[in-house]
């Protein structure tokens, strides 16, 4: 599903991705892990189109189509969700309208019929209650006034709502207290486990892999994956941090 | 405007950032009407400027409130290759002026509006809150003077202004002016220029959302609310449908 090949990527010039190759496939769940300026954020970024992110070798693509030479919004439509670290906060757009355009914007680009408003509500009233999240905060202004752990379930909510195939979801563990990363984690589950889907997941840290089980837990360290193993990785991150693990 | 009067120059002050060729085909315009609200009441105003690409549209509004009279105005420009839009209000005991206004502006409009709210008498309040947008080679312009009188204590003026720019071709102009001469007064004013939040843009992408359809959201939020007070709801509807046809044809 997604193919990533000797992916080089730099930041304000300077080189960060350094020849990235990976491979995940339909049904899969990824994790990536790595200590801080690994680049899992700036491979986030790159694979989702964020200017100032530039690709400058090798390449990506999803289900077969050329993800980096897709503007960003394309590439939302191709099937793609990337989940913020830290999600914007947009003042005066409401969660329901900003969702239900952007819907209908993938989905004219699909060629299929827009959601009526009615239909939209429906979606995005089932989709609120599987992440436990209070409809009238979908009605509020996208992000503004969320604490950190209310962000992160909104994002999983417009996961749910745009149905992505792959999603890249980019510390979307952080900011969050343990009630809050079960119900995290079960909406993934929920929108994501299926034999058509796929998830990278980005994270530091073990304890969502308690609740979203990988099947392939892969280590970043300068630019580049160097030990990919199953979800005892993970554990043996853990036990042992990063400095142990990748000289290991 | 007098109709003896000469030609305006850009040595006006009112007049600096205006487009004077457009000016002088229109020249002179006809004296206005002054707007006496009486003592005690209150009035509202709206005023939907949306004259075709090629016209020049001068409208002057000299208005008197009286002791603890209200006038409440809206006002979205969007017209003409000149629009222009003047307040002289002059405020009495207690009275209360209040003025939310858009202006947006595209290919080479220019969008002014020009306000002197003199608070001549003691414990009168005015409320200016101005938002504009400006794309390809427009140029939009507010120009505030509060003046206070001597004895006019317990003033208190405010005026806000915030300008986006879509263009790097696009003018802002604000220039807020005080000029105060009783010591018991309240006068805040605000100016800021910007762009539009490329955060932003990339999250509503990361969502699907296409660019024109990203801008238009990010360009509606900006100028929501200030109509959201008019009374009068067949008003409101026209205002936020122009507003929106306009928002979305700056391209």
């Amino acid at each position: 599903m997604l193919k990533i090949e000797n992916l080089h990527a730099t930041v304000a010039d300077k080189p960060i991705l350094k020849g990235l190759s990976l491979t995940i496939n339909a049904g899969e769940i990824h994790a990536i892990m790595g200590p801080n300026g690994a680049g899992k954020s700036t491979l986030a970024y790159t694979l989702g189109g964020r200017p100032g992110y530039e690709p400058t070798g090798g390449g990506a693509t999803l289900l077969g189509q050329d993800l980096l030479a897709m503007e960003p919004h394309e590439r939302a439509a191709a099937g793609l969700f990337l989940g913020f670290q830290y999600p914007v906060e947009i003042p005066g757009v409401s969660n329901v309208q900003f969702l239900r355009e952007a819907l209908n914007s993938q989905r004219r680009a699909r060629g299929e019929e827009p959601l009526s408003a009615a239909e939209f509500l429906r979606l995005a009233r089932e989709k609120a209650k599987l992440l436990g999240m209070d409809m009238e905060m979908l009605k509020r202004p996208v992000n503004v006034g969320f604490s950190g752990g209310e962000k992160k379930r909104a994002e999983m909510v417009h996961m749910g709502i745009l149905d992505p195939t792959l999603a890249i979801l980019d510390e979307t563990d952080s900011g969050l207290d343990i009630d809050a990363l079960k119900t995290v984690g079960g909406g993934i589950n929920a929108i994501m486990r299926a034999p058509d889907k796929a998830v990278l997941l980005i994270t530091h840290y073990q304890r969502l892999l308690d609740y979203v089980k990988p099947d392939f837990v892969h280590i970043l360290a300068d630019g580049r994956i160097v030990r990919s193993g199953g979800p005892e990785l993970a554990l043996a991150l853990e036990r042992e941090g990063y400095a142990e693990v990748i000289a290991a | 405007m007098n109709k003896a009067l000469a030609l305006p120059t850009r040595r006006d002050e009112a007049w600096r950032y205006s487009d004077l060729d457009a000016v002088a085909r229109v020249w002179p315009v006809d004296e206005p009407d002054r707007l006496i609200v009486p003592a005690g009441e209150r009035r509202t105003m709206t005023l939907l400027l949306d004259d075709g690409a090629e016209a020049v549209a001068i409208r002057d509004h000299p208005v008197e409130i009286g002791a603890g009279g209200t006038l409440s105005v809206h006002l979205l420009a969007i017209g003409g290759a000149l629009g222009r839009v003047t307040f002289d209000v002059t405020l009495a005991r207690g009275a209360h002026f209040e003025l939310k206004a858009a202006l947006v502006g595209n290919a080479a409009q220019t969008i002014e509006l020009v306000t002197t709210v003199t608070h001549a008498e003691p414990d009168a309040t005015s409320r200016q809150t101005v938002r504009a947008i400006a794309a390809g080679h427009a140029t939009t312009s507010y120009l505030g003077q509060i003046r206070v009188a001597r004895d006019a204590q317990k003033t208190d003026a405010a005026q806000s202004f915030k300008a986006m720019l879509l263009d790097r071709t696009a003018t802002a102009n604000a220039k807020p002016e005080l000029e105060i001469f009783a010591d018991d007064v309240k006068c805040a004013h605000g100016a800021t220029v910007g762009e539009l939040d490329k955060a932003a843009l990339f999250y509503m992408a990361s969502r699907g959302l296409d660019p024109a359809g990203a801008r238009a959201l990010l360009l509606r939020a900006f100028i929501a609310g200030l109509f959201d007070d008019m009374t009068d709801e067949g008003e409101h509807a026209r205002f936020e449908a122009a507003a929106l046809a306009k928002l979305e044809a700056l391209g």
